[in-house]
């Protein structure tokens, strides 16, 4: 009983992970007409998962498994985002898997043993369990990429990623060992209190932080370790694309957090991050901004607008302050609750044997569907950060906390780039609104998804005109977490 | 009497607009009869504010205020001084005008194109209420949504690049005031209140930097040369109703914010760098006033009517003097007026001959005697003959500036003859001479909706023009206040 209970924070992954071997072995007795279950218990499992997070209590100390795992709110807002975001994932996907042959168990169960490696990273507290729940995602999405496995994109894409993922891993573990080797601990916690003694060869940190913030810039496809991100996005299919653009950076973020400021948040050390840091956001910001203008295939453009918002998320993680936390987390809800969005209208417009993932599919949209195009409306608006989208308000928060850390000029920089950003935005917009349609097919879809996505679409419109709670939410979880 | 008068005068618009987007194309009728009902309802809930305004009060009046964002002492503050008043009245009539004029024009996707206007109404309405800073800038960027999906949908051949140029460029010069915003918020101790930041005391290299971030917000939106080149193009392909919203309430949040904004918070700023704001005002007020001499294109040419007499404003406001100011808020007000009238006057011909072009007209008076008529008195008011709105703002500011400087007085008042000039040979060669082609010979004159919309503006450009001690007498507490929140060397910080 007293071992039970001291698992208590790891409820959820733990009963994510029994489901999953179920939901594995279900689906081998289901014919293709009983697929539906597969897709049902895994909507269930998310819901269970959840409620088990969401009725935990947060603050509980118990750190399971000899302090591998912690929970804190952060961890518990965040694990709550990823199984929201999961979910939407699975029920956007749906009628596009459906339509390609990939309406299997396979995807189900791998988005779910991804999702256990998010929650892995969302609450490691050792870089083992870390780097365990990095791989479990890492490999899960390989896998899921290549899923469609007669399409060379696809597995080119797949190949892609795992070629230079497993390259980032190794940088980032080769830093880790060093951290190791340094401070003679993988806990984070341990790992900050021997920093901070001064008892770690600062040579060997030095070097085991470039290696680190490497290997994460490389998991938050900031430049310049963003090369694989542009054919990913583009290679793998939409539904799948949808999974990688979305939560994810959740966990990615968290990653960076755990890593980055609890482990390697001695002040010495936060000086050198700063920089490194710095430097990846303005040319993320840069890159990212101004090659979405010449993107014709809108998944490549997403990749790249991708690229620029991670890197104002990084502004918020360097500012170095609770608030620019705060304000990163919010930001990073932020962008999967637009994405997650954006990707949904992608797959709406999508049917058998027709991907809408050019430009160009999607003129004249408002004569073809006023309602979904106005939704594109809102969503593109919040990428860009007009208000009175969510977008502006967590583009705003990031720059507070910059600006509070005293830099200016970098916020100057951020909004030059995030005006050159707008365009390419306005540019779906004007395809939308101000051109005839070329494309005369009706919109079908399954009634669960035109409702999730009038929320998504609404909650986007919603949180921009009371944007207090949510911003709210992010700034007690992590004050409290710190 | 605790009815949120400002808020109904917010969100009236917004949510008769959202309804009006509800019911769709499906039936057009009822989305006119709507919008035209709820702009109605706009404006009715805007004339309690004249009816109970206190003119002897410098205070914010009809104050509200509730936390919007807690956690970052945000709140949603609103409450207005004479200048918001004037120029909410405007805006409100001026929509129910715009949704009037397009009842018949436009035929495609009617609900969207009243819907915008609503939206943009209240929106509008929003910026000149707020007195928390954050609020003031959500208002103000969203304004742009609403007015890019105007321009673009139902405008002219060239709308795509017209309407990523306004949008582009509005929003390069509202990002930079926006990292200004934050940048006070933080040295005020955490408060994006206005009022906050008008007793803020700050350096004055600080104090330049921030009104460089404010001037070009505004300076784009009011516009001043030389960032003025998307307003031509955004006028000549905006349909008819976005010409004139755009003319008569949109350039008038640059004005506005410089009163509200740029004066008050960073007045050391502002009297130090006037003399550039002025000579940047002269400029467009006598070499834009030249360019619309040689225009072909009768849009095109108000167009630049509007930039030249919009220097007028920012000319008057940077003369720190009631009469300036004053001249300067009359200015924008009577402008909307003139201008709204310009422009539909344009659509009215437009949407008989399909152009725009001077060249394309010529007796036009002989068809239409009632039209050429009302054109006649808008013309002048745009001229600025006495006895006219148009008469009021410039001569205030004349003669404020006559009392800083002769030369400037003298370049300004060149306005007149040009403002003449261009207006009058416009008007000569559009109205006046033997019908020029069969297609003129074809006009019919003005229909009763019509006639309505220009008398309407008739009226007020009149009423403003022979009496405009009503105005005055709004403004005078609040011009009192800003020229006190401007004093140099209120609040400036010494040191670095």
């Amino acid at each position: 009983m007293q071992f039970l209970l001291s698992l208590a924070p790891a409820y959820a992954e733990i009963f994510l992970l029994c489901m999953i071997c179920a939901i594995l072995l279900i689906d081998l007795f289901l014919t293709d007409q009983q697929r539906e279950w597969t897709y049902v218990l895994s909507l269930l499992t998310l819901l269970g998962c959840f409620l088990i997070t969401a009725f935990a209590d947060p603050t509980n100390d118990v750190e399971p498994f000899s302090d591998m795992l912690v929970t804190d709110p952060m961890a518990s807002v965040l694990k709550l985002c990823i199984y929201a975001s999961v979910a939407v994932v699975f029920v956007y996907s749906q009628s596009y898997i459906r339509s390609r042959d990939m309406f299997r168990g396979e995807f189900f169960v791998l988005a779910l043993f991804a999702t256990l490696g998010m929650l892995v990273m969302v609450s490691g507290s050792s870089m083992l369990t870390l780097y365990l729940g990095l791989e479990l995602l890492s490999l899960s999405l390989y896998a899921m990429i290549a899923l469609q496995r007669d399409s060379k994109q696809a597995t080119e894409a797949a190949m892609k990623y795992f070629v230079l993922g497993a390259l980032a891993s190794g940088m980032l573990l080769y830093g880790m060992s060093m951290l190791y080797g340094a401070t003679g601990t993988l806990d984070l916690d341990i790992m900050a209190e021997v920093i901070g003694a001064g008892e770690a060869d600062n040579t060997i940190l030095a070097f085991a932080l470039v290696f680190i913030v490497a290997g994460l810039g490389f998991k938050l496809s900031a430049v310049p370790f963003h090369m694989w991100v542009p054919d990913v996005y583009h290679g793998a299919p939409t539904a799948v694309t949808l999974f990688i653009g979305s939560a994810p950076k959740l966990a990615a973020f968290a990653f960076v957090m755990r890593l980055l400021v609890s482990g390697l948040g001695a002040s010495f050390l936060v000086e050198q991050w700063q920089w490194m840091l710095i430097i990846m956001a303005v040319l993320s910001l840069a890159i990212g901004n101004i090659t979405a203008i010449a993107q014709t295939n809108l998944k490549r453009m997403l990749a790249y607008s991708a690229i620029s918002h991670m890197g104002f998320l990084l502004l918020g993680v360097l500012s170095g302050s609770p608030e620019g936390y705060a304000a990163a987390m919010f930001y990073v809800v932020v962008y999967v609750l637009t994405t997650l969005g954006t990707f949904g209208i992608m797959l709406l417009l999508s049917r058998d044997g027709f991907e809408a993932e050019n430009l160009d599919d999607y003129k004249g949209l408002n004569q073809r569907s006023p309602w979904y195009a106005a939704l594109m409306l809102l969503l593109m608006f919040s990428m860009a950060g007009v208000p009175p989208v969510v977008g502006f308000y967590a583009k705003l928060s990031v720059l507070w906390a910059v600006i509070e850390a005293g830099y200016v000029w970098l916020a100057v920089v951020a909004v030059m780039f995030s005006l050159i950003g707008a365009f390419y935005y306005l540019r779906i917009v004007k395809l939308m609104y101000f051109d005839t349609p070329q494309d005369h097919a009706p919109i079908v879809s399954n009634a669960p998804m035109r409702i999730v996505l009038s929320l998504n679409g609404l909650a986007v419109l919603g949180f921009g005109t009371f944007p207090g709670v949510l911003m709210a939410i992010c700034a007690y979880s992590v004050a409290l977490s710190l | 009497m605790n009815l949120p008068i400002l808020s109904l005068v917010i969100w009236t618009p917004i949510f008769a607009g959202l309804a009006v987007l509800f019911i769709g194309d499906r039936n057009p009728r009822a989305a006119r009869i709507i919008a035209l009902l709820g702009s109605i309802a706009g404006l009715l809930v805007a004339l309690p504010l004249w009816c109970l305004f206190d003119i002897k009060t410098p205070e914010f009046q009809f104050v509200e205020s509730a936390p919007w964002i807690a956690a970052f002492n945000v709140n949603y503050h609103v409450g207005i001084d004479g200048m918001s008043l004037l120029l909410i009245l405007l805006n409100c009539i001026t929509t129910v005008l715009v949704i009037i004029a397009g009842w018949e024009v436009i035929k495609e996707r009617v609900s969207q194109y009243m819907a915008a206007f609503l939206i943009l109404s209240g929106l509008m309405n929003g910026v000149f209420c707020a007195l928390d800073a954050l609020l003031f800038y959500v208002f103000f960027e969203a304004t742009l949504i609403p007015m890019f999906i105007i321009i673009g949908v139902w405008g002219g051949p060239n709308r795509v690049y017209a309407a990523v140029k306004f949008f582009l460029y509005t929003l390069m010069g509202s990002l930079l005031s926006l990292v200004a915003l934050i940048y006070l918020y933080n040295a005020a101790g955490g408060s994006f209140s206005l009022l906050h930041f008008y007793d803020l005391p700050l350096t004055l290299n600080v104090q330049i930097a921030i009104f460089s971030a404010f001037m070009l917000a505004f300076a784009v939106k009011v516009p001043m040369w030389p960032v003025h080149t998307w307003l031509p193009d955004a006028h000549v392909e905006a349909p008819t109703g976005g010409s004139v919203v755009l003319a008569a309430v949109m350039l008038k949040l640059g004005g506005y914010g410089f009163l509200r904004l740029s004066l008050p918070i960073t007045p050391d700023a502002s009297h130090e760098l006037a003399g550039f704001v002025i000579a940047l005002s002269l400029l467009a007020v006598v070499y834009i006033g030249l360019v619309a001499l040689v225009q072909a294109d009768m849009k095109k040419l108000i167009a630049y009517s509007s930039i030249s007499h919009m220097g007028f404003v920012t000319l008057g406001i940077f003369i720190f003097s009631v009469q300036g100011i004053e001249g300067a808020i009359l200015q924008m007000i009577s402008h909307g007026f003139i201008s709204a009238a310009m422009f539909l006057c344009v659509g009215v011909l437009y949407d008989r001959m399909h152009t725009r072009m001077i060249a394309d007209y010529g007796g036009v008076v002989n068809r239409m005697p009632v039209f050429a008529a009302l054109f006649m008195l808008f013309a002048m008011a745009n001229a600025g003959l006495p006895g006219t709105s148009g008469f009021v703002g410039e001569w205030l500011v004349i003669l404020a500036t006559m009392k800083v400087s002769f030369w400037y007085a003298v370049l300004g008042a060149t306005t007149l003859i040009f403002g003449a000039a261009y207006t009058l040979w416009m008007y000569k060669r559009v109205v006046f001479g033997e019908i020029a082609n069969p297609h003129v010979a074809e006009l019919n004159d003005l229909s009763r909706r019509e006639f309505f919309i220009l008398a309407v503006l008739a009226l007020f450009v009149l009423v403003m023009g022979l009496y405009p001690a009503p105005f005055g007498a709004v403004l005078h507490e609040s011009v009192n206040e800003i020229l006190r929140l401007a004093a140099p060397g209120r609040k400036l910080l010494i040191g670095l």
